[in-house]
């Protein structure tokens, strides 16, 4: 009883800041496969009322939800691979190449952290209206492929690779780009497998610029769509919880699948 | 340039020709235009100072910077309540993983959806209020995105149930990297749990709580998404922010100047409170 005590104790905190992060989520998934009761009555409903799919199906035939779903995967897709093909090719000669301006460089990467990117869409709706990228997934995924975040945590795991293996290939005679393909990369795979969940989890996330470009609803990707979900006349709290569930479910899945690597995404970048 | 050097810029230039469209073009044009009256239809004009003096009359760019100000009486909730977690969740106790990952999942939740479900829950007949009157706290349900001097902090209570598993994460990284021998040493010597904490693990969390502390600072500045979501600056733009002004201005109405003039305002106000923090706090290891 003794060792109990403190741990109860310890437990109960957690449960009770536990339940109020996940409420919110376990009452839209109630809402969403009840389909009896009052969806806002008191007391409120904890448990699920003539469960059905119901709602879900309901979701598809109001939206092009299969459309959404369609443009989530391909913007995240594409910003995934460009990010990890660009950002992987910036980071290496920072970490392992020396040449003039390199201070230089390796500067003005770590000044973006600082500028407030948060403003930046009203400049970069200009600059995307002028490229003539308005309503393209180009449009939507060009601003975002390149992130200091994502160059750090690669130059960190390219310095981690031992000098022998980069010398006896150049003893070897190979190029600086057969290098980086066949030696470096291969290496670091398990550092671009976190960057790219952390991307792709990021970029099916975000909403804002999407909702920016995008102007027909047919090119939205789910994040915008729940909203104009929310907005389309005539659908019931039920139906926007089942698209809410829908909406978060991949990602939802993708974090508890790869736990480690949000976790260890994060360490990485503070250092 | 040596044939070496030709080759790095080489690998670099494809990420640097982004970076200086989208992240440094911006912050330079933007900053220009902010003293233009420019739009897309027409040649663009030198107008000095006439938007600040615009915004800084308009009412709701005013009230939006207030209420910019008043999220930073969030930070300290958000801090204290994110290392308070990590040290909960920093040891072995069976089920820990599943409280990590639970505390986690909204930082993994699209801002739309985190606006729908605060919607749901702040609803007159909803939740919230449910529990609120069963234990007596209100008497009648509050209307808590629809009474104007409410709303803005519901906003910003949602906006720290976002940010919460994030920081937690980065304390629980600085907490895991605290050497084990000196806490050893330290209870070797007596010292109590609350000791530890206090003369131990708080000094060695320094940099990361500075780091945190400043994100979290800048962070608060720059919210608009959240009230995007929630209310789109309602009740009676009470819960207008600078920048949600700013986006609301640019891209609803597309007024791009006046819109630059207060991003450029909160950008100011980022980068002064950015290097005073880099000047003050610098970390003085590694």
């Amino acid at each position: 009883m003794k060792k109990l005590g403190p741990h109860l104790l310890h437990y109960l905190l957690l449960s009770a800041i536990a339940l109020l992060c996940v409420f919110p989520f376990w009452w839209t998934l109630v809402t969403a496969i009840s389909t009896e009761g009052n969806v806002f009555a008191f007391p409120p409903t904890f448990w699920p009322k003539a469960p059905s799919l119901e709602n879900f199906a309901e979701v598809f035939r109001v939206i092009p939800l299969m459309t959404f779903f369609r443009n989530s995967v391909l913007i995240a897709a594409c910003t995934v691979l460009w990010k990890l093909v660009l950002c992987s090719m910036a980071a290496y000669p920072l970490a392992r190449m020396h040449f003039k301006g390199r201070k230089l460089v390796f500067g003005l990467i770590l000044a973006t952290l600082v500028l407030p990117s948060e403003v930046n869409f009203l400049v970069n709706f200009i600059t995307v209206t002028k490229l003539s990228l308005v309503d393209t997934y180009t449009g939507v995924i060009l601003p975002n492929i390149v992130t200091a975040v994502a160059i750090l945590l690669l130059k960190q795991a390219f310095e981690e690779v031992p000098q022998d293996l980069i010398d006896a290939a150049r003893v070897d005679g190979a190029s600086e780009w057969t290098i980086f393909t066949r030696i470096m990369l291969p290496l670091i795979a398990p550092w671009l497998a976190t960057v790219g969940i952390l991307t792709a989890v990021e970029a099916w996330n975000e909403y804002i610029w999407p909702s920016i470009v995008m102007s027909k609803p047919d090119e939205f990707p789910l994040s915008v769509g729940v909203l104009y979900l929310r907005g389309t006349f005539g659908s019931s709290t039920r139906v926007i919880a089942a698209g809410t569930i829908l909406t978060i479910l991949p990602t939802l899945a993708a974090f508890l699948f790869a736990q480690r690597f949000f976790m260890r995404g994060m360490d990485g970048a503070v250092k | 340039m040596s044939r070496h050097s030709l080759v790095a810029w080489l690998f670099l230039a494809p990420a640097l020709l982004l970076l200086a469209v989208f992240s440094f073009w911006p912050v330079g044009f933007g900053s220009y235009l902010a003293f233009t009256d420019y739009s897309l239809i027409r040649p663009t004009q030198w107008v000095g100072l006439e938007n600040f003096r615009y915004i800084f009359e308009n009412e709701m760019f005013v009230t939006g910077l207030r209420n910019s100000v008043i999220f930073l009486l969030m930070v300290p909730f958000v801090q204290v309540g994110a290392l308070a977690l990590a040290v909960l969740v920093n040891n072995q106790l069976p089920g820990i993983r599943l409280f990590r990952a639970a505390f986690y999942v909204p930082v993994v939740t699209t801002v739309s959806v985190v606006g729908i479900m605060w919607g749901f829950m702040f609803h007159e007949q909803g939740t919230l209020n449910y529990v609120l009157m069963l234990f007596r706290l209100v008497d009648a349900p509050v209307g808590w995105l629809s009474h104007d001097g409410i709303a803005l902090f519901a906003i910003m209570f949602v906006t720290l149930w976002r940010g919460l598993g994030w920081y937690m994460v980065m304390y629980l990284a600085a907490l895991q990297a605290v050497p084990a021998d000196m806490q050893e040493a330290a209870i070797l010597d007596g010292a109590s749990r609350w000791q530890r904490f206090w003369k131990i693990t708080v000094p060695m969390l320094r940099p990361t709580i500075a780091v945190c502390t400043i994100l979290s600072v800048l962070a608060a500045l720059k919210a608009y998404q959240e009230v995007d979501v929630l209310t789109q600056g309602g009740p009676m733009n009470s819960t207008f922010t600078a920048l949600y002004y700013a986006y609301d201005q640019g891209l609803k109405h597309l007024k791009l100047p006046r819109a630059l003039a207060a991003s450029f305002i909160v950008s100011l106000l980022c980068i002064g409170i950015a290097l005073a923090c880099l000047r003050y706090l610098k970390p003085k290891h590694r």
